[in-house]
Order: C-alpha cells, then structure tokens, then sequence
C-alpha cells in the first residue's frame, strides 16, 4: 500500500506556485466545466461526492453549502480557513505555499457553486511565506483574467482577499476566526445562528478548510462519482483523497496522500517506514491534541475512515497523526498538550480558562514525582466539568485529550503519584 | 510615529475589505506598523485608529489578544522554537536549552545588546519536520544542533539568514 497522490500530485514539481507551471500541469482545467452547469447542479455534485470537511468536524461540504440562506438581500461570502494551529497539522502550509494556485481554483469553483463574489482566506500569522505565496498567485491570477470583473471571459465577479491572523488558536474556530476577521478580538460566538445563516457582517457565509477547497476542483473535473470512488472502505461515508500530517516516532514523518480507509498498520509501517530503530509503537493520536489518543493494540486495528477512528473511540479532526513509541512518557506527553490550552484558551467561559491552567498545575507536579494519589479524582474530574460546561469545543478538545491519556494510560499517572 | 509610507499602505489595505467595514483592517495594519517600528506603543493604537477610525481602545484591545503583536520591545530577531508535542517527541527542548546555553538568556529573554530575544513556542506548522523553529516567523525544520549552531553563528555575525523552504522552493 502506497500514497495515492491526487491533490498533492504536482506537489515536488519544480515552480508549481506559479501560473504557467500550474497551468502546464492541468492546473484551472475545471473551469471548462464549472460554467457548463448552474451553481445549484455543483451544490448537489459535491453533496453526492460525499466530500466531508478537512478542518476538523468533518461536516458534509455540501449539505453545509445548501443551507446558506436565500434572500436575506445581503451578499454571500467565502471564508477559507488557513488558521492551521492544531498542534500535529502541518499540510495546509503545503498546500498555500506550493500549490496556492489550487487554492485559488477551490475558490473560484466554490464561489461560483454558492454564487459568492469575495472569498476571504483567513491565514495564520506564523504562514508569513503562505501568505506572500498566496498573494502573489492571486496578483497573477487577476492578470491573467481569472479573477476580477470576469473568470475566463465569462462574467462573474470575484476578489479574493488574504487575512492574516497574529497567533490564536482558537481563530481557527469558526465564529472566532469570523469575529477576528471582522476586526474584533477572536472570541468564539454563540451558535446558531450559524455562519451559513449569518456570518462575516452578519452575511450568509460558507467557512471551509483549504483541504476542503482545494478538493473541488477534482470534483468539478472528474465528478461525484469518481470522487466517492477513492474510498478502500465501501461502507464509509467520508471517502476521498485525504492529506495527512504524520509526525512523531517514525522513521518517515511527512505529509501524505491516502486514500479513504487506509490502514493505520500501513500508514505507520509501509508509508512512513516504522517506527525508529529499537523501538516499538505505544500510541498514536489519529486527529490532532484535541482528540483522544489511542493506544498500540487499538489503533492497529483502525483505519483512516471517520467511521473506524470513530468507533475506535477517537476522532479524524484535522488529519494529524503523531506517533509515539515505547520512549513516551505519556503523562509528560499529555502535560504539553494541556500546556497549549492553557495558553490558547481564550479566557470568555470559566471551565476552559480556570481548568487548563489547574490541569497543567497537576499534571506538572505528577511528572515531576510529587503527585498525590488523589490528583487523578481532581484531573478526571476537571476534564468531565471542561468538558461539559466549556462554551466552545476548545475547552472540550482540552478534556477529550486528557481523558484519552487516563483512560488507556492510567497506571502510568498512578506510578507517578505513589510518592 | 508612523512614516507617509506606512500610513499609505494601512488605507490601502483598508481597501481589501467591503465599504464601511474598515474595522476589518485592524490586524493588517498592526502587522504593517509593527514591521516599520518593531512594537506596538500606545502612540501606534492612536494612530491607526486615527487612520481607521476606531477608538484606540479598541485597536489596543485587538493588539493585546493575539501574540504575534509585539506590546514592547523585542530583540533585532527573534527566535521561536517550538515545543509542542510534536517537536517534543523529536528533541525539541533540547533544541531550545542548546540556544539558551549559547546566548546565555533564558525562553522569554532578550540579549543583553538588544539583538536576539528566544522563545518557547506552540505549534508553528512544522510537525512533520519536527524538530522547528522560526527567526523572524521564517522557517528551519528538521533541526539538529549542528543547524541551530549555524544559524546562530549567522545571527550573531549580523548576517542574513535565510528560510531554506524559501530557497529550495525557487
Ligand atoms: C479550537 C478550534 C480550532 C480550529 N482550527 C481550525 C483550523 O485551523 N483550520 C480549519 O480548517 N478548521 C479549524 N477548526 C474547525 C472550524 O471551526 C470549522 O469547522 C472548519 O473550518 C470548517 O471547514 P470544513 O467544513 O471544510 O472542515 C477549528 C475548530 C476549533 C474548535
Ligand atoms: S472553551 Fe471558553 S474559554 Fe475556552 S476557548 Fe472556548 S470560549 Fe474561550
Ligand atoms: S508541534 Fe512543533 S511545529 Fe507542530
């Protein structure tokens, strides 16, 4: 079993980011089509696809597309998420800042699908060079007439503007990434009303990943059917090419191209090469820090389907895949995951902004040998109120990572709190 | 102050968002004040929301929620090591107490000449070439200490140092 490269599949060719190469290499090729049908017809193409949002809920694109509201008199907008701060994702980087021109294709065919007329990529401030990627193959993109008053002669407005973030986690959370667009601080907000209903300036708004985007043009040129093919699972709903990030205790961490269902087992002993020399496997988070880790025995029993990480007792999330060995103290492991909500909480609801800080206090005095046995009551029990009274999923995401630790590693949080 | 230059660039990037909607650029124009005056003072809140017609309060508000935005001084450059786990499984604080031992200042510091501060960081987008850091928000991954030993060497040196994913990717 081997990569299947479909997004990524221009990815090492020299000069990709710029038009001509990407052109020379197949690149716009789905605006033959797009035009060819009515924007309602590509909602329904997508929904048929089965393509299921990259960002980490994994929402059907386009079930979320056909619930934009209609006749508000207000215009629509695109906002494509580049926030990309969940620690262990690191493709989306790849994809702005060596292939943006399949980006900016991505929005122009989603636009045209949900008839938007200014898309928004909101891109995280560390992605200094993705930004300056991204702007300069829309600069190249407007002279080349596929942006601006008309795509390819056809009239259809279209500006794309680059937002860049300053260092927040949480904006890569939908309403917080529209309230930081927006010029606020980026606090979550209350939903619904969802952003398809009223988003960015209280507008209907679709927000999607980069993966997400950078799909449909695939979709647009090869159609549902095809798309809904790449799928080892037949039974599994979210099928199609997946980008992952697998980082951690292989011997070939990176950035991959699988298909759906693919096998963890293949993923981490063939693709990646193994594990380091001498070492075994313990754990592997398959979504991100956000969701539970689960250990060996288990995760070699998963695939990459939704379904199977699911009922494995863990999420997708973002694609991220970090890989630990029998080296791994798993709670000084957990200890730098609840070290980065901490610091990422934003402070709005009590739960995430007083329970971080607590866990991390704990835990710090655990992997330091001065535990107390009571310590784990405390930690499960903040994880059950974080994760049942935070007001955004990140304070959950912060107790679904600590409970994934304590459940299949408790001994080892025991060991340390015998004093 | 803000120069001409400066102040120009922040109304025309006021233009990338729809009319009336100018509190959108708040965030680009911190980034454009920071890169010409290096921090963020409470002179600067005034001024650009004099620019964009914001209450300082609120530009203040937005500078101090994100961490990118410097609120005082911080070094000529700046070195970001990241230590979130997936740099940690591959040596990452190692990586940042080699660079605390060479310029002799602890995570959060700043050299005594004002040239370099260091810090400890949460995931920058490079797990998967883990162990990185960023100098000036440009990247350098797979890191080993004979890597960071020569960056250093380079900034110590008063030298350019280049993102090798910028140069490889022509
Ligand atoms: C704390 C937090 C951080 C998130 N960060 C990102 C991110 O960096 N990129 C992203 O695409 N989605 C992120 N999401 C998910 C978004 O809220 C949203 O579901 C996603 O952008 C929708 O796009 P999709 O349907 O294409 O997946 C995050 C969610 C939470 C709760
Ligand atoms: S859970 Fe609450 S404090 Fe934590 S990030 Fe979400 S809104 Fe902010
Ligand atoms: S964990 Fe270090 S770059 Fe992601």
């Amino acid at each position: 079993m081997a990569e299947r490269r479909i997004l990524l599949e221009h990815l090492d060719v020299p000069n990709a980011h710029t038009l001509d190469v990407w052109r020379a290499h197949g690149g716009y090729a789905s605006l033959d089509s797009l035009f060819a049908k009515e924007p309602a017809a590509w909602v329904d193409e997508v929904k048929a696809s089965g393509l299921c949002g990259r960002g980490g809920a994994g929402f059907p694109t386009g079930m979320k597309w056909s619930f934009l509201a209609k006749g508000t008199g207000k215009p629509t907008y695109l906002v494509v998420n580049c926030d990309e701060s969940e620690p262990g994702t690191c493709h989306d980087r790849q994809l702005v800042s060596r292939l943006p021109h399949l980006l900016v294709e991505g929005i122009i065919c989603t636009c045209w699908a949900i008839d938007a007329h200014h898309a928004f990529i909101y891109i995280r401030g560390e992605y200094a060079y993705g930004a300056e990627r991204l702007e300069a193959a829309i600069a190249e993109a407007n002279a080349a007439g596929l942006l601006g008053q008309t795509i390819n002669g056809r009239e259809f407005p279209l500006r794309i503007t680059v937002h860049r973030g300053a260092g927040a986690y949480i904006c890569g959370e939908e309403t917080a990434l529209l309230s930081s667009l927006e010029g606020d601080k980026g606090q979550p907000r209350q939903k619904p009303p969802f952003p398809a209903v009223a988003g960015l300036y209280a507008a209907p708004t679709i927000v999607n990943n980069v993966q997400t985007i950078c799909s449909i043009p695939y979709i647009v040129k090869h159609g549902a059917a095809w798309f809904a093919g790449i799928n080892l699972e037949p039974e599994s709903k979210s099928p199609g090419p997946r980008i992952v990030s697998v980082s951690g205790h292989v011997q070939r961490p990176g950035v991959y191209e699988i298909e759906n269902g693919t096998p963890f087992r293949e993923l981490i002993y063939d693709i990646c090469g193994g594990m380091l020399p001498g070492r075994d496997l313990k754990a592997v988070i398959p979504g991100g820090s956000s969701m539970p880790m689960l250990p060996k025995d288990v995760i070699l029993n998963t695939t990459t389907s939704f379904e199977s990480i699911r009922a494995a007792g863990s999420q997708p999330g973002s694609g991220a895949i970090i890989v630990m060995d029998d080296s791994t103290s798993i709670p000084h492991a957990i200890w730098r995951i609840a070290k980065f909500y901490a610091h990422e909480s934003c402070g709005k609801c009590t739960p995430c902004r007083e329970g971080n800080p607590w866990t991390v206090k704990i835990l710090g005095r655990i992997i330091a040998g001065q535990g107390d046995p009571r310590d784990l009551a405390i930690l499960d029990d903040i994880a059950e109120t974080m994760e049942k009274n935070s007001f955004c999923p990140l304070g959950i995401a912060a107790a679904w990572a600590l409970q994934g630790g304590l459940k299949h590693f408790r001994h080892e949080f025991e060991a340390l709190c015998q004093g | 102050m803000l120069s001409d230059a400066a102040r120009a660039e922040i109304l025309a990037h006021r233009e990338r968002y729809p009319e009336g909607r100018q509190k959108s650029a708040v965030m680009g124009a911190l980034h454009i004040a920071q890169a010409e005056l290096g921090w963020l003072s409470p002179e600067v809140f005034r001024e650009v929301g004099e620019l964009l017609s914001l209450a300082p309060v609120h530009v203040a508000a937005v500078a101090t929620f994100y961490t990118m935005y410097e609120k005082e001084p911080a070094g000529q450059h700046v070195i970001d090591v990241c230590c979130n786990i997936s740099c940690m499984l591959r040596g990452a604080y190692e990586i940042l107490e080699h660079i605390e031992q060479r310029l002799g200042i602890k995570r959060g510091e700043t050299t005594a000449d004002g040239q370099i501060t260091i810090r400890e960081q949460e995931c920058i987008g490079s797990c998967s070439t883990a162990p990185a850091l960023q100098v000036n928000y440009r990247f350098h991954e797979n890191l080993t200490i004979e890597k960071v030993d020569a960056i250093l060497d380079q900034l110590l040196a008063g030298q350019p140092v280049a993102s090798p994913e910028e140069v490889t990717h022509g």
